[in-house]
């Protein structure tokens, strides 16, 4: 339906060169439009001052008693950090056959505590207190055969949210929905003075 | 028509004629209300649609007046909630209406989708109209996390490290992906200050968004019937629908009374039993965030319990997380599941009822089973449950068009 005084362009369309602009000029629209989210992005990264406060953090041990846990904390991560007894050290082994990661081959730690005992000293266990799972707290449950656990209860820890379970090394027990271990932070001890967040090569350089 | 409406008022004389020649409220209402027909035989179902409009301006106002008030901030947000309940006149009064706002809407919603799956309402041509209505749905679950976060009681403080957590279970990008929404190592003040941004300003603002798009869509193809004919195909000599009534005066008033009967429970709750026994608002977050020591039990929020369940059913981190997600997605595939040639219950065979009561049981099972600690039988039971509830879906191609359906009426079923 054409109408009196309607639009009438005095040359043909040049289609081909009508589409190049078109496509040009959206196409790098889009690239500011991605480049303008980038500042947006990241301003959702930690920041300046959260970084800083991620200084590593120093722990008095010397009045932890055998059988105690006490709890530190560094770059919000919960610390356990527990004197265990020589006694369920040793029957540390015997949880093996019923863990899913005993070798600790799929968990996150530093390669000293790459070992049977999750830990530099069999004395001191040091870990990232939130399950593997969604990160709650889990429980302690030391004394082997607790009355909740049951009998065979070998003694270590029970998550509230979700039922995982952990031995005296923070290894995770079979059917729980945690896939690894409890994470092992970085640390070193200075006599009775325990350092998170500085292993001992960091510490040398 | 709405052209010739538009003329009739934009020529009336006086202001009414003066605003109408700018602005077409006239028409507007003509073809969306008072001319707009409707389905005669809407029966009880049909209220949550409306119900829900009312608690999202419940939700709204609420809110405004509730953010004059509280003050954002790990060291100051729970103590600003207390100060909210305790010495803002009213203030006790704004915080339940929104925190029963809160659990009315999922309620609400959940009926409405209910509705939607009994009356196969999903069905084409409205798979839009669902579509529009889920994604409401998901940032309506955003929207009531976040919330739940802000008074940074205990529970907010361990639902939010869970949550985001959950993010954590994407291969590769995961464990960056959940610092990048923390905004520190764990969950901080940083955390607490963007989720009310989304809160109170971005959420809302798709919420609003969705529901505009989601009302355009249904005032586009019609509403559904609890016979799930179209009403559209029997037309009279004016082109009105034989079995449609205009939407005002009719359902207007309807709705207006199940307005009244919805107000009337909804103020039973926030007079009387504001908490509903810990399962509008839980005993351990009337405690402030503590980062050393978490809630024993936790549980979420009843209307996430369902999925919640079904994620610590499994004894593996990333299947559970996965299976939830699909347990709420899924939803979003109805149409193009359902092969069944009629859309209404009243006219399927016995095997979708069958399928849609047991999907039903299981869902309100899960909600339980969500609500009790993680051990013994409570993740036993969750585990068989949660098999006829993904069933409900994944069998749905086959036995929707195994069905035997009845014969579909010629006109809608009404007794007046």
């Amino acid at each position: 339906m054409s109408e009196v005084g309607a639009f009438v362009p005095d040359e043909p369309v040049d289609e081909s060169r009508r589409k190049f602009l078109t496509v040009a000029t959206s196409a790098t629209a889009a690239v500011g439009a991605v480049l303008a989210a980038v500042p947006f992005v990241e301003s959702w990264q930690p920041s300046e001052r959260a970084r800083a406060l991620g200084a590593p953090v120093e722990v008095d041990i010397s009045k932890v008693e055998v059988g105690q846990m006490i709890l530190s904390s560094w770059r919000l991560q919960v610390i356990y950090i527990v004197r265990r007894p020589q006694s369920l050290v040793d029957t540390l082994p015997k949880n093996d056959s019923d863990l899913k990661d005993a070798k600790s081959q799929y968990s996150e730690q530093p390669a000293y505590a790459m070992n049977e005992m999750r830990s530099r000293r069999a004395d001191v266990l040091v870990m990232i207190g939130f399950c593997t799972h969604l990160g709650c707290l889990p429980k302690q449950f030391f004394d082997p055969g607790d009355p909740v656990l049951g009998a065979t209860w070998p003694g270590g820890w029970r998550c509230p949210c979700h039922g995982s379970r952990f031995d005296m090394a923070g290894r995770v027990f079979n059917g729980s929905p945690a896939p690894t271990n409890l994470r092992v932070p970085p640390y070193s001890f200075r006599g009775e003075t325990l350092v998170i967040g500085l292993d001992s090569a960091t510490a040398a350089t | 028509m709405a052209n010739e409406a538009h003329s009739k008022a934009a020529s009336a004389p006086g202001l009414w004629g003066w605003i109408n020649k700018r602005l077409p409220v006239d028409a507007f209402w003509r073809s969306q209300a008072s001319e707009y027909y409707a389905p005669k035989n809407f029966n009880f179902w049909y209220f949550f649609g409306s119900l829900a409009l009312l608690v999202l301006v419940i939700q709204l106002v609420t809110g405004i007046f509730l953010a004059m008030f509280y003050k954002v901030g790990a060291t100051t947000a729970f103590g600003s909630v207390e100060f909210i309940m305790r010495e803002v006149d009213y203030g006790w009064l704004l915080r339940y209406l929104h925190s029963t706002g809160a659990s009315a809407f999922f309620l609400v919603i959940y009926l409405h989708m209910f509705r939607a799956m009994l009356y196969g309402s999903y069905k084409a041509p409205r798979e839009l109209l669902w579509l529009f209505g889920m994604f409401i749905y998901l940032t309506l679950m955003a929207e009531a996390f976040m919330g739940y976060v802000l008074p940074w009681g205990n529970m907010s403080f361990w639902a939010a490290q869970v949550i985001i957590n959950l993010f954590g279970t994407i291969p590769v990008a995961g464990p960056a992906l959940v610092e990048w929404i923390r905004g520190d190592y764990g969950i901080a003040d940083a955390t607490l200050n963007r989720f009310f941004s989304l809160h109170v300003v971005a959420l809302p603002l798709v919420l609003l968004l969705l529901v505009a798009l989601h009302l355009v869509a249904l005032h586009e193809v019609g509403s559904n019937n609890p016979d799930g004919i179209e009403i559209k195909e029997k037309k009279n000599a004016k082109g009105q629908p034989l079995d449609g009534i205009p939407f005002h005066p009719y359902y207007t008033v309807k709705d207006l009374l199940g307005a009244g009967v919805f107000l009337t429970l909804f103020a039973i709750v926030v007079f009387f039993v504001p908490t509903l026994s810990d399962l509008f608002l839980e005993k351990a977050n009337f405690e402030p965030a503590n980062p050393l020591s978490t809630p024993d039990p936790i549980s979420p929020s009843w209307y996430f319990t369902p999925y919640y369940a079904i994620l610590r059913s499994v004894p593996d981190k990333a299947t559970g997380a996965l299976l939830m997600l699909v347990a709420v997605m899924a939803f979003f595939f109805l149409p193009w599941l359902d092969r069944s040639p009629v859309r209404s219950i009243r006219y399927r065979g016995w095997i979708y009822r069958a399928f849609l009561a047991l999907f039903a049981l299981s869902f309100l099972g899960l909600m339980y089973l969500g609500l009790q600690p993680a051990q013994g039988i409570y993740v036993t039971l969750s585990r068989i449950f949660a098999v006829p509830y993904f069933a409900f879906f994944l069998l749905m191609p086959i036995y929707s068009r195994m069905d035997r359906v009845k014969p579909l009426p010629d006109r809608v079923t009404f007794h007046a």
